[in-house]
């Protein structure tokens, strides 16, 4: 969780610095060189606003929170992928002038702005939340305990910076990956006490969870501190295997006739 | 003409896809009617994801004297009698089962011991009232229902698939012989215009934060519904009461405003003053003495569910909490930068905090660089929340034009003066559901879409065009914040006649300055442009703001006068209505409230007698 880390307080205030951010389109585009002084407390969203209110009004950003809560600031900063408005400048400020880039591995659209659709068209693909009928009272019984790793999933803001980071979406988009993000969603699915539908051909077959070599780029850079790899992904890859490959599972479900969740 | 532009046609249209917005398209879509979503982000980023502390609804689970009618009086307080009763009787009346449908949609609320929806403490509200996960209920609920839009239209779900609309601003609504008729705006990326026919359409926007300068709001919330209404012919109700939320940060500068959840509060943090004082039991309102703890260790017993303890002062009323903090650091008994002192530290353990408050801890951490289980955080007033919005009918959402619908932050009435923290969540889906629900009805009633005037559409398109022709106009952006600034040294938390004059003549000043905008580059994505269109929705809602506030010479709820500091009673029997006169200029005119009915009105005495 890098970019929780608080550290010590390095004053910014009044200090000039620099700014490399990316302009341009599909066609074209390069680094655009912007200076400006810094406040006291200034995160990196709040640089590039500066820049749009003084400078270029026309550059092209995406945020709405500025609190870390909406995952629409993402972005490579110096290199790494964060959120703007939870990268304070103090952090970076000894690392020179600070880069700003659009995240890679999404198509771009224009300066920051990346055409993310690819994760809207993947989230329709997964099956949606399928629940067990209610009491008479129209209530469940629910524990805390049986909530407590779901509730993890549930963190997720849908910055898409895990999606990212992943290198088999980085390099390999054409095998059909669905990326963390959506198999995060999924695990959240299937690990609901009260859902009842089976998604684990789906995660097989048409999220493609085998790619996932458990590398942990995307829990690395996840800012809810989501345990992507061990916590959704190994499970939801323990669980294909014991259907598709476990001869005792196999044979369980033969002789009862039931699918296993 | 329509051919020249990528023109779409609706049954329902639904503008803004927050809590209110998603869920009146999920009820106009199950039913069966063709149902499009417009939203200026990307789906799932509206401003209800900053909602953090809960849901209100007399659910029962913690507190099982809690019922609707409870939910009722105090709402009705915390709204200082001045909101519409049966808004709030239906919201009362509603929100358990709101809640409970959002679980069945699979929202994971925290649970109590028993294995029911967990509910806590919030000001104003009589019981532990708030479904919550953490403090972050406002994700939990906007995914929820994002997951629900996402999945329309398939397996396990009837009716229609709803069309979402990513990053389209809408720039004007549409009429037809004075009925809606759709609406014209543009996409954010290509910059391209877009038009909409509907049948019916369904404003669910959200507030207008950013017509001040410190406010918890983020871009979005610039009053879109409320002028896009307001210019279609409707009325606006109340627009004078602003909710300045007591708990933002005010230090560093970069996140001055941003929230600090009321959560803090409910789970037992004080506020202090730079002597130490907890200054809050000097500010207790008479209507509310009989409810509140008179002492610091009655306070805690409430805190920790003690049967027989009334709550902290600190679970006063955002208003009265708001306007205390203001008083303390007026008279230089602020914390440092400007605030007070909120500790939580010294009363819950590290682990609980984390656990209660997660995204609290992480917000402090991360960009105050401050440690909130070892350390006070520093907090001041915010603007939070507009109550006033688009004037509708209690039970089916209409607004004064045919066919145009409101839910949510735009729509007025439910919160009186004052909302209580909680009562927007509840007031996003009770309230989204029902303009849903009779948008639809009212659609299925036409026979046909009343057609669009193509030079009306033509007139629009041109004018979101105008600025490009002007490169070397004033850059919207700094308009923008003369005004914010004007707004929030003269419309504030204190307000005087002469200063909200000031306002009024500023805004006069700005109106032909903000037409003379000009932007550079062209239109693709281009902040610049969005921001020039943005300015008459900015302007129109603070000059509503601001004239409504001249008039209302009294304080109530969110409405305070420096120059008259009471509550009167002849000021409690009338709204105050805004609406766009013949001329262009808008006008104002006080408008008698319909009585509660005889029921309600005893729960209201019997809880101001008993408390």
């Amino acid at each position: 969780m890098a970019s929780h880390s608080s550290g010590p307080t390095v004053s910014v205030a009044g200090k000039k610095h620099r700014f490399n951010v990316w302009r341009g389109d599909k066609e074209h585009g390069e680094l655009v060189d912007y200076e400006l002084t810094l406040s006291e407390g200034m995160v990196v969203l709040d640089a590039i606003h500066a820049i749009q209110a003084t400078q270029a009004p026309e550059l092209a950003c995406r945020w709405n929170c500025k609190a870390g809560k909406c995952g629409s600031c993402s972005a490579e900063i110096n290199g790494r992928p964060r959120l703007m408005c939870m990268t304070r400048m103090d952090q970076v400020i000894d690392e020179g002038a600070t880069t700003v880039k659009p995240m890679k591995t999404f198509p771009l659209i224009k300066d920051l702005v990346t055409d993310v659709s690819f994760n809207y068209r993947m989230a329709k693909r997964i099956p949606a939340f399928a629940p067990k009928p209610k009491d008479e009272r129209g209530e469940w019984k629910i524990y805390q305990y049986e909530v407590d790793r779901v509730q993890e999933f549930r963190k997720c803001i849908e910055c898409f910076l895990c999606q990212n980071t992943c290198h088999v979406l980085r390099d390999h988009q054409e095998v059909g990956f669905a990326g963390p993000r959506w198999l995060v969603r999924a695990a959240n699915l299937e690990m609901h006490p009260m859902d009842q539908a089976d998604r684990i051909e789906v995660i097989k077959e048409d999220m493609g969870i085998g790619y996932c070599n458990i590398n942990k780029c995307c829990t690395e850079v996840c800012p809810e501190g989501i345990t992507i790899t061990d916590n959704a992904i190994i499970p939801l890859k323990e669980r294909v295997v014991d259907r598709a490959y476990d001869p005792l599972m196999a044979f369980w479900r033969s002789v009862t006739g039931t699918e296993n969740k | 003409m329509p051919s020249q532009y990528e023109t779409h046609d609706y049954d329902v249209l639904i503008i803004g896809a927050g809590g209110a917005g998603m869920r009146a398209a999920i009820e106009a879509a199950s039913m069966g009617l063709r149902t499009g979503l417009v939203c200026k982000s990307l789906l799932g980023k509206a401003h209800t994801v900053m909602a953090e502390g809960g849901m209100a609804a007399a659910l029962g689970n913690v507190e099982k004297k809690d019922n609707w009618q409870v939910h009722f009086v105090d709402t009705m307080f915390g709204g200082k009698f001045l909101n519409q009763w049966r808004m709030a009787q239906l919201h009362a009346q509603e929100s358990p089962d709101r809640a409970r449908e959002l679980e069945t949609w699979g929202a994971v609320f925290d649970r109590t011991d028993d294995g029911q929806i967990l509910q806590r403490n919030f000001g104003g509200h009589a019981y532990p009232r708030l479904a919550h996960v953490g403090d972050r209920t406002g994700l939990e609920m906007i995914r929820t229902l994002q997951e629900r839009v996402v999945a329309s239209g398939r397996h396990p779900h009837r009716g229609e698939e709803i069309k979402v609309h990513m990053e389209c601003t809408i720039h004007r609504l549409l009429k037809k012989d004075g009925q809606i008729a759709g609406a014209v705006g543009y996409w954010r990326e290509s910059g391209r215009p877009i038009v909409f026919k509907a049948k019916a359409v369904v404003l669910a926007t959200g507030g207008l934060g950013k017509c001040y300068r410190i406010t918890s709001n983020s871009w979005e919330g610039t009053g879109d519904g409320h002028a896009l209404a307001y210019f279609a012919g409707a009325e606006l109700l109340d627009m004078e009461f602003i909710q300045f939320h007591p708990t933002g940060m005010v230090w560093p500068p970069s996140v001055r405003g941003l929230l600090v959840t009321e959560g803090v509060r409910g789970e037992g943090g004080v506020l202090k003053n730079n002597k130490g004082e907890r200054f809050m039991f000097n500010y207790i309102p008479e209507l509310y003495r009989k409810q509140t703890a008179d002492t610091p260790e009655e306070g805690e017993k409430y805190v920790k569910k003690i049967p027989g303890a009334r709550r902290p002062p600190e679970l006063l009323t955002r208003d009265v909490v708001a306007r205390a903090i203001t008083r303390e650091v007026k008279e230089g008994r602020g914390s440092p930068h400007g605030g007070a002192f909120l500790d939580i530290a010294t009363k819950l353990p590290a682990d609980q905090i984390k656990k209660k408050l997660p995204s609290m801890y992480h917000q402090f951490m991360a960009l105050g660089n401050l440690d909130i289980t070892k350390e006070p955080m520093e907090v001041g007033p915010t603007c939070h929340y507009v109550m006033g919005g688009v004037r509708v009918n209690a039970d089916t959402q209409e607004s004064t034009v045919p066919g145009l619908f409101a839910a949510g932050e735009c729509a007025g009435g439910l919160h009186g003066s004052n909302r209580l923290g909680g009562n927007s969540l509840s007031d996003l889906v009770v309230f989204g559901r029902r303009a849903g629900l009779y948008a639809a009805e009212f659609a299925q009633k036409q026979k046909d879409q009343p057609g669009i005037d193509d030079t009306e559409v033509e007139r629009l398109v041109r004018e979101m065009f105008v600025p490009f022709e002007r490169e070397k106009g004033e850059n919207a952006f700094t308009i923008t914040e003369e005004l914010q600034t004007s707004m929030e040294a003269n419309v504030g938390i204190a307000r005087v006649e002469h200063e909200l004059q000031q306002a009024i003549a500023d805004i006069e000043t700005l109106k032909p300055r903000a037409a003379s905008v000009g932007v550079t580059g062209d239109c693709r994505f281009n902040p610049g442009w969005h921001q020039a269109l943005t300015l008459d929705f900015l302007l129109v809602c603070s000059e509503a703001i601001a004239r409504c506030a001249l008039e209302r010479r009294e304080s109530r709820g969110g409405h305070m006068r420096v120059d008259h500091l009471e509550t009167l009673d002849e000021f409690g029997t009338f709204n105050h209505i805004v609406w766009r006169g013949e001329d262009g200029r808008m006008q104002l005119r006080r408008e008698q409230m319909t009585p509660v009915p005889e029921d309600l009105a005893a729960l209201i005495e019997e809880k101001k007698k008993n408390g």
